[in-house]
């Protein structure tokens, strides 16, 4: 038996159903009625319908809850001497076995870049990492893309495997909607050796099709190459974000609904002498709020939307890619498409790599579908190729993946990550003598 | 924890929780002559002491009630006897519109009182307390938001309008582009629309070259009111694109003195209906490239993906379309075009009539059921053209700590009746923070109810009609038209 599996769209209830026997909550996409429709991740229980549309709310909640509980604690006073108190903390690091399925690429790619900063940095974030040792996440590869998708731009494709531990791609069939399950991590892959579902082996021919077509339809991208530096240097052109950001009414939504920002804010709550006692939250924040940046003493560094939006697009695509060797971006869209005054990040970034002089090289047209001149190959699972996640991948990379040729690699429970480029020297001097041109201090 | 079962188990002879605001100069007297005269009276109450009636804001009643109080007491010195002359005709004014708004939110009105009691008169307080506390206890605890089940309703949407929706006239661009092209040169920015991501989604636009005007974009295509903006160019000289419903917007923030007519130029544009985006967005899911778009006198025509779609105006509006009255705006300083004249009374809006049909616990159940998806980007709060707070907003303020962060529903919705109680007689109704709104909670019907009970209150007024017209909220009269004095015992 190989290690995919066939699941046909009758047969979703029953494969959630044991999934959830397992113990696990399982996060499905269901349909919100509402003046438009949303689409939102709720725990699925038996009788449930489950739509396999794109989410209008990542499931980045998953793992970074909007509120969580960090800490409750309580202040006991003495009661032979009242001055006399003391505090009992208590640790709430909770989580639960969780599967989110029919996420979509770039949400788990979401979740990939969310590992960066809360699991491989300097400090690990204990709540982040309860919930992503649970979790494991089934993402449905799209079947096209879409007017304000842009997955393949920032190194991504409608079938990019980081962040998934299944991916699962739709394939004809006859009478019925059928899907093709691959694993990707060790953790897929025991859960569908585990599964009764039927080996998909006969049609990961398919599969490989499918994947194929849905890359062949994707629009013709930009190189964005040169975004971190170019990103980076439009940092003291104040003038330029405040021309991008005019119409910016300095909502949260298009962090809130970003499956890579993780931005909190920490707030105690309660009063700990009662009988409740007091409990620390944290929350999502959001850069675009006034509030993310003023200080106590009622300066603000980030006083405009101008300064706050110069703060996001450079964070994704200068200051992230700098750290970490990917953009914080993966392409979704949600930030376009949610937002209530059609701000759009993909035009923020090529006029500012356009102002710092930067070409994107726009591909030629015949450029744009390499799927349709590449043979179809079935996937390898010798072959190991590990994922280089660097800054705009070459068409041929992602076209890789598209076919399938992403293996469980050595990076198993590791979403995939490029080795290279932490804070090479190169840049980090770049940084520096941009500073000092400007003379401005840079969160 | 035996004692919260019995209490829950055997509600009429355990004591509910009731909350009392009391003016200090007054009633928090009145309570204390009560008691120094031993007067029996039941031990339900807990005072809360403030300096004034006047000083109680309807987010503390409304904060109270959703955080587990089962009544709440508001009582003042009596009408023309305030402490401090005039408190408490403002309170009469907030706090009779709360009583007329809480039903929409599932709250049972019956839950709050306020009234009149002096200082020398303990036995009226007592009166007051003793049938303040036998209405709770009839009531029973009050239901808990969190224990609803979950209600999913959606709004019908098949409207007749007031007058024909239609695109407009397709000659009004180039006459508007020549308006705009003679008056530019004086002005520091002219505010319109222009194409967005695609030639289907349009954004706000800053006209300030010739080259940006002929980017102008209007017809059903002049979504967004971009009366928000205006408040953010103090000082500056800025032209302005106002369809009837944008301009009300505007004479709001001249009411309230947020902006200086001398600094706005205003386009007035007939107006025929606008396209309801997250409808459209809807029909057309999830798509890749709009290939032609086609407006007729009555319908655009979109080809996305070499798939034709049809959006005729009239089916596809937003809701406050149907029921326009003033389609132009009348005092503008340049129209351009002839107003259509409307007759018929505005029917009630569809997200309204909706929660009108439903019984309290089902209206409690369906804003659970939506507002649960609320991830509190405030959009809704950022895109209202009255919400003039910006950065300063009581929802952020973290001392005092008016909201948790905690992301209960029970909070989210608490943020919508700060916004809606906020915008009480200033709202214009102009949708905005609907069509803002990601996940599509219908959150124009709680302004809608409001507007609905200051109209009721205060004989018809519509906010952003009369640029000299006091808010009703800011101003106040000794003798109410349509306020009884509730005296209430």
């Amino acid at each position: 038996m190989s290690d995919y599996r066939y699941l046909q769209e009758q047969d979703i209830p029953s494969f959630l159903a044991a999934l959830r026997a397992l113990g696990n909550r399982v996060l499905v996409p269901t349909l919100q009625k509402g003046t438009k429709e949303s689409v939102v991740f709720t725990p699925w229980q038996e009788g449930d319908p489950v739509l396999v549309a794109k989410a209008t709310v990542p499931a980045k909640a998953a793992v970074l809850p909007s509120c969580e509980t960090l800490v409750t604690y309580k202040k006991t006073k003495n009661p032979d001497n009242y001055a006399e108190t003391s505090l009992t903390l208590t640790e709430t690091v909770e989580a639960e076995p969780t599967v989110v399925f029919a996420s979509r690429p770039c949400d788990a790619k979401g979740i990939a870049i969310l590992d960066n900063p809360y699991t491989k940095g300097i400090y690990k974030d204990p709540y982040y990492m309860a919930k992503r040792e649970k979790l494991v996440v089934i993402s449905l590869t799209c079947n096209s893309g879409c007017e304000t998708c842009f997955c393949h731009w920032v190194g991504g494709g409608p079938s990019s495997p980081e962040g998934s531990d299944i991916l699962m791609t739709e394939i004809p069939a006859e009478g019925t909607k059928a899907y093709v399950l691959q694993p990707i991590t060790a953790k897929g892959k025991e859960m569908l050796a585990k599964s009764a579902l039927k080996d998909g082996e006969s049609v990961v021919a398919l599969m490989n099709e499918a994947r194929k077509a849905a890359f062949a339809t994707l629009s013709p991208k930009p190189d964005l190459t040169e975004a971190p530096q170019k990103v980076a240097a439009c940092f003291a052109n104040l003038s330029f974000w405040a021309q991008e950001t005019e119409r910016c009414i300095s909502c949260g939504a298009c962090t809130y609904f970003c499956p890579t920002c993780y931005c909190f804010t920490i707030t105690d709550e309660g009063e700990p002498t009662s009988a409740q006692g007091g409990r620390r939250l944290r929350s999502w924040d959001t850069c675009m709020s006034s509030l993310f940046t003023r200080e106590a003493s009622g300066h603000n560094p980030r006083p405009s939307k101008a300064e706050r939006m110069r703060n996001r697009v450079s964070h994704k695509f200068a200051t992230y890619p700098e750290n970490w060797g990917i953009f914080s971006c993966s392409g979704c869209g949600r930030c376009i498409s949610q937002c209530p005054v059609g701000l759009d990040i993909r035009k923020i970034v090529l006029h500012a790599i356009a102002e710092a002089g930067g070409t994107v090289h726009p591909p030629k047209q015949e450029e744009a579908k390499p799927a349709k001149a590449a043979p179809v190959q079935a996937p390898k699972l010798e072959e190991v190729k590990p994922a280089k996640a660097a800054p705009a991948p070459k068409e041929d990379r992602a076209e890789a993946r598209a076919e399938g040729k992403q293996t469980p690699s050595a990076n198993d429970t590791e979403p995939a990550r490029s080795p290279a480029p932490r804070r090479t020297a190169k840049k980090r001097g770049f940084i520096k003598t941009s500073l000092k041109k400007s003379g401005t201090r840079r969160r | 924890m035996s004692g919260v079962t019995s209490q829950n188990t055997n509600a009429e002879h355990s004591e509910l929780r009731i909350l009392g605001f009391l003016c200090n100069w007054c009633s928090y007297g009145g309570a204390d002559t009560a008691g120094v005269a031993r007067a029996t009276q039941p031990t339900d109450l807990r005072i809360i002491r403030v300096p004034c009636s006047g000083r109680v804001d309807p987010l503390f009643i409304a904060k109270a009630l959703f955080n587990g109080a089962d009544g709440v007491l508001v009582s003042g010195c009596h009408p023309r006897d305030c402490h401090y002359s005039a408190g408490n005709f403002y309170a009469r004014r907030r706090l009779e519109v709360l009583k007329h708004f809480l039903p929409i939110l599932g709250i049972d009105p019956a839950r709050f009182e306020y009234t009149w009691v002096s200082a020398s008169e303990g036995e009226r307080w007592k009166q007051v307390v003793t049938r303040f506390t036998e209405q709770i206890h009839a009531l029973g605890p009050a239901p808990k938001f969190e224990d609803s089940h979950p209600l999913h309703a959606m709004v019908d949407m098949a409207l007749a309008p007031l007058a024909p929706l239609g695109t407009g006239d397709p000659q009004l661009l180039s006459s508007v582009k020549e308006a705009i092209r003679k008056k530019l040169p004086e002005l520091d920015c002219v505010i319109g629309w222009k194409e967005g991501r695609d030639g289907l989604h349009t954004v706000p636009h800053f006209i300030r070259t010739e080259a940006d005007l002929e980017e102008l974009r209007i017809g059903p295509f002049a979504i967004h009111n971009l009366a928000t903006y205006l408040p953010n160019y103090k000082g500056k000289k800025i032209g302005i694109l106002v369809k009837g419903c944008d301009a009300k917007s505007v004479v709001e923030l001249l009411q309230e003195n947020l902006i200086k007519r001398e600094d706005v130029f205003l386009f007035a544009l007939p107006c025929q209906g606008i396209l309801d985006m997250g409808r459209v967005d809807q029909v057309l899911g999830r798509y890749q490239h709009i290939t032609s778009l086609k407006t007729d006198d009555k319908t655009v025509t979109v080809v996305a993906d070499g798939k034709e779609h049809h959006f005729p105006i009239s089916q596809y509006a937003p809701s406050k379309c149907y029921s326009c009255t003033s389609r132009m705006a009348q005092d503008a300083d340049m129209l351009l075009g002839n107003a259509t004249q409307i007759q018929g009374t505005p029917q009630t809006p569809p997200e309204l009539a909706m929660l009108d049909a439903m019984s309290l616990s089902e209206r409690m159940a369906f804003w659970k059921s939506a507002m649960d998806r609320c991830i509190r980007c405030y959009a809704c709060r950022n895109s209202c053209p009255m919400c003039v707070c910006r950065d300063y907003c009581v929802s952020d303020s973290r001392d005092p700590h008016w909201m948790s962060q905690s992301d209960a529903t029970r909070e989210k919705l608490f943020f919508q009746v700060i916004h809606t109680l906020h915008l009480a007689g200033r709202c214009t109704g102009c949708g905005e923070c609907q069509r803002s709104c990601p996940v599509g909670i219908p959150i124009l019907a709680l302004r809608q109810h409001c507007a609905r009970v200051i109209r009721e209150l205060f004989s018809g007024y519509e906010p952003g009609t009369d640029p000299k017209a006091v808010p009703p909220l800011l101003g106040y009269q000794v003798e109410e038209e349509h306020i009884k004095e509730r005296e209430w015992k």
